[in-house]
């Protein structure tokens, strides 16, 4: 481990309990910034909670949360935001009939005054859109574009790159690549890597191995509401994460019938 | 990953080159634009001599499609930020009646009148709104139940405090009001006293106005419809708050995720409707001089269809102002044609039909293209 590196998101014991469910019985991770930390688990097993608890949507029932050092008590997502904590959804990110650029700037447009009116800075906007695509390999036809005619694996793009331009220091992505084919899933994972060398700490969510292992420094997995430790790149085989995964005991008695791995 | 590693070509062999005549029908205004060349065009050929063209004329028509746009402005925002106020037609009923009740029955002054009532409007509408962020019910439900509790009320307050649903004498009360005159006034009536002294538009021949233009100046109806139209049009596309608009309406959960306040920009909308329909109503009982509890049938579905016929989605997040106004104005105009050409007026509501059902089938068509949807 880098000793000058220090994490700059420590999550410490978190317990999260809705009701009488324990999602989240205790979990501990650290997040390097210019890393890729995955987060792996299946279904049910409560990365969608401990993300939520990391940008602000739940407060944990127990444990702290420690940003740059600090100890955070964020009150809604909007606090985590300005912190620097920034999410991208599977699908909740962009608005397919709006033009790129008008996407790329929503909720943070630009402003230019003429005499007291204040007016959305379209010039601008369109300038800074084209050449934050073309850094991310999109080419687009026009900022005016509508982002409907964009793939999935560009739409991510755009969402992680304006999460980027709008001075993310954490970036959390929900699950980007599942709903994608092989070519935009290898797109959204080159794009992962451009903005971890900028330095930005990625916390990527997936429950598919090979996807991690392509991009990710440090593997956690979660498995019912617990961690069962984090890895670093090179100190653990697909297998061992796989097993992990899945509670390490049906899929063994499955992989025979089925023939290679899932 | 070879479209990611080239960053410097400037073309991506991926995309398609889009041909102009497809780039000019995901404009939203297309519809708008052909629509009002069609009618023009119809009626320049076969009503120009039935006096539709004369001063008169342009007026007539000019003034219903000014209604329509006053209307249509407000629908077309809101629907734009995905909601639907189908109050709008008995708002103007409703607030009508208001400034009747109290100009004439209470005898306010009536620029007191009309302030009060603006306020009772926007906050009926703020209500409105209110209503359908919190429960998140459809607008649809929400305004319905306005269009029936409004309307049961312009019928009910003239009824038992005047003992009839009509309530004149406005005219009278508003003599001399300076805010009446921002809505029933005329103005450049020396511009149109200029052009009938030379012959430009016609006068009248005789009887004690001999020598005065036939229309006198231009009625702050139209104004009205044109500071609206024009203002509408700057904030949707000008301003971070028309983007938070279409982002409203375009996905509400996508635009919340990136900050903007969804709830705040519906409510202002339904404000802002109600804003609209209640300048009708005022423009409607100055030019009256009186209010009626029936004013404002079905303007709702009017004003909704003129912002259909102008290129907005049913479904939100997509249309255009001047494309509202463009539907308005091709409502106005077949409204009063079909009337200078002679047809029978029943047949305004087949052409209605018919050429909403042609708008709506034409911006699903359009929406296809643009989100490269199948």
């Amino acid at each position: 481990m880098n000793p000058e590196h220090a994490p700059i998101i420590q999550m410490k014991n978190i317990e999260k309990h809705f009701g009488r469910v324990i999602a989240l019985a205790g979990v501990s991770v650290d997040i390097f910034p210019g890393e890729c930390h995955c987060l792996l688990g299946d279904n049910g097993a409560g990365k969608s909670t401990f993300i939520k608890t990391m940008s602000g949507v739940h407060k944990p029932t127990k444990g702290e949360i420690l940003f740059e050092g600090q100890q955070m008590h964020f009150a809604d997502p909007r606090d985590a935001i300005s912190a620097g904590i920034a999410t991208v959804h599977q699908h909740l990110a962009m608005i397919p009939l709006m033009s790129v650029s008008r996407n790329f700037f929503m909720g943070n447009e630009p402003v230019k005054k003429i005499g007291p009116m204040k007016f959305f800075d379209h010039d601008y906007a369109n300038k800074v859109t084209m050449e934050e695509m073309r850094k991310m390999g999109i080419n687009l036809r026009g900022p005016d574009q509508a982002v409907g005619t964009l793939s999935g694996g560009e739409r991510q793009t755009v969402a992680i790159a304006r999460a980027v331009h709008f001075g993310a220091k954490v970036l959390i992505l929900d699950e980007p690549t599942s709903a994608l084919g092989v070519r935009q899933t290898a797109n959204v994972l080159a794009t992962i890597d451009k903005v971890r060398k900028q330095g930005v700490a990625v916390v990527f969510i997936t429950h598919n191995v090979r996807h991690a292992l392509a991009v990710g420094d440090r593997f956690t997995v979660l498995n019912r509401g617990q961690t069962l430790g984090t890895s670093q790149r090179g100190q653990i085989t697909p297998d061992e994460l796989q097993d992990m995964m899945a509670g390490g005991q049906e899929l063994v008695a499955l992989e025979d019938s089925l023939g290679g791995t899932v | 990953m070879t479209s990611a590693t080239q960053p410097t070509a400037n073309t991506d062999e991926r995309v398609k080159e889009i041909s102009s005549f497809r780039n000019a029908l995901i404009r939203p205004e297309l519809g708008g634009i052909v629509g009002t060349v069609a009618v023009f065009t119809f009626f320049l050929l076969f009503a120009f001599d039935s006096g539709m063209f004369n001063s008169q004329g342009i007026m007539n028509w000019s003034q219903i499609s000014a209604q329509f746009m006053i209307i249509a402005v407000g629908a077309c925002l809101l629907m734009i930020a995905g909601e639907f106020d189908l109050s709008v037609g008995s708002m103007i009923g409703f607030a009508g009646m208001l400034i009747a009740i109290f100009s004439v029955t209470l005898g306010w002054p009536v620029w007191m009148a009309i302030i009060v009532t603006f306020v009772i409007a926007v906050s009926i509408g703020a209500l409105n709104g209110f209503i359908v962020v919190r429960t998140g019910l459809p607008s649809f439900i929400v305004t319905l139940a306005f269009l029936f509790i409004l309307r049961g009320f312009a019928i009910y307050l003239p009824q038992t405090i005047e003992r009839k649903t009509i309530i004149g004498g406005v005219s009278d009360a508003a003599e001399g009001d300076w805010l009446a005159a921002v809505f029933g006034g005329k103005i450049f009536t020396g511009f149109f006293q200029w052009m009938g002294d030379n012959g430009i538009i016609a006068v009248f021949e005789r009887g004690t106005r001999k020598g005065q233009p036939v229309v006198e100046g231009l009625p702050m109806l139209i104004v009205w419809a044109i500071g609206l139209v024009i203002v509408g049009h700057i904030i949707l596309t000008k301003t971070k708050f028309g983007n938070w608009i279409y982002a409203a309406g375009g996905d509400a959960e996508a635009a919340r995720n990136s900050g903007v306040p969804v709830n705040k920009v519906k409510i202002l909308m339904f404000m802002f409707t109600a804003f609209c329909a209640t300048v009708f109503a005022v423009c409607q009982v100055m030019e009256f001089g009186s209010a009626g509890a029936d004013r404002g049938l079905l303007k709702e579905f009017e004003a909704i269809i003129a912002v259909v016929i102008g290129g907005a989605l049913l479904t939100g997040g997509y249309g255009s102002v001047i494309g509202a106004a463009l539907g308005a104005l091709i409502f106005g105009v077949v409204q009063q044609g079909l009337f200078f050409a002679g047809v029978e007026s029943s047949l305004f509501r087949v052409f209605l039909g018919v050429i909403l059902l042609g708008a709506v089938i034409l911006n699903t068509y359009i929406r296809r293209i643009i989100t490269g949807e199948r």
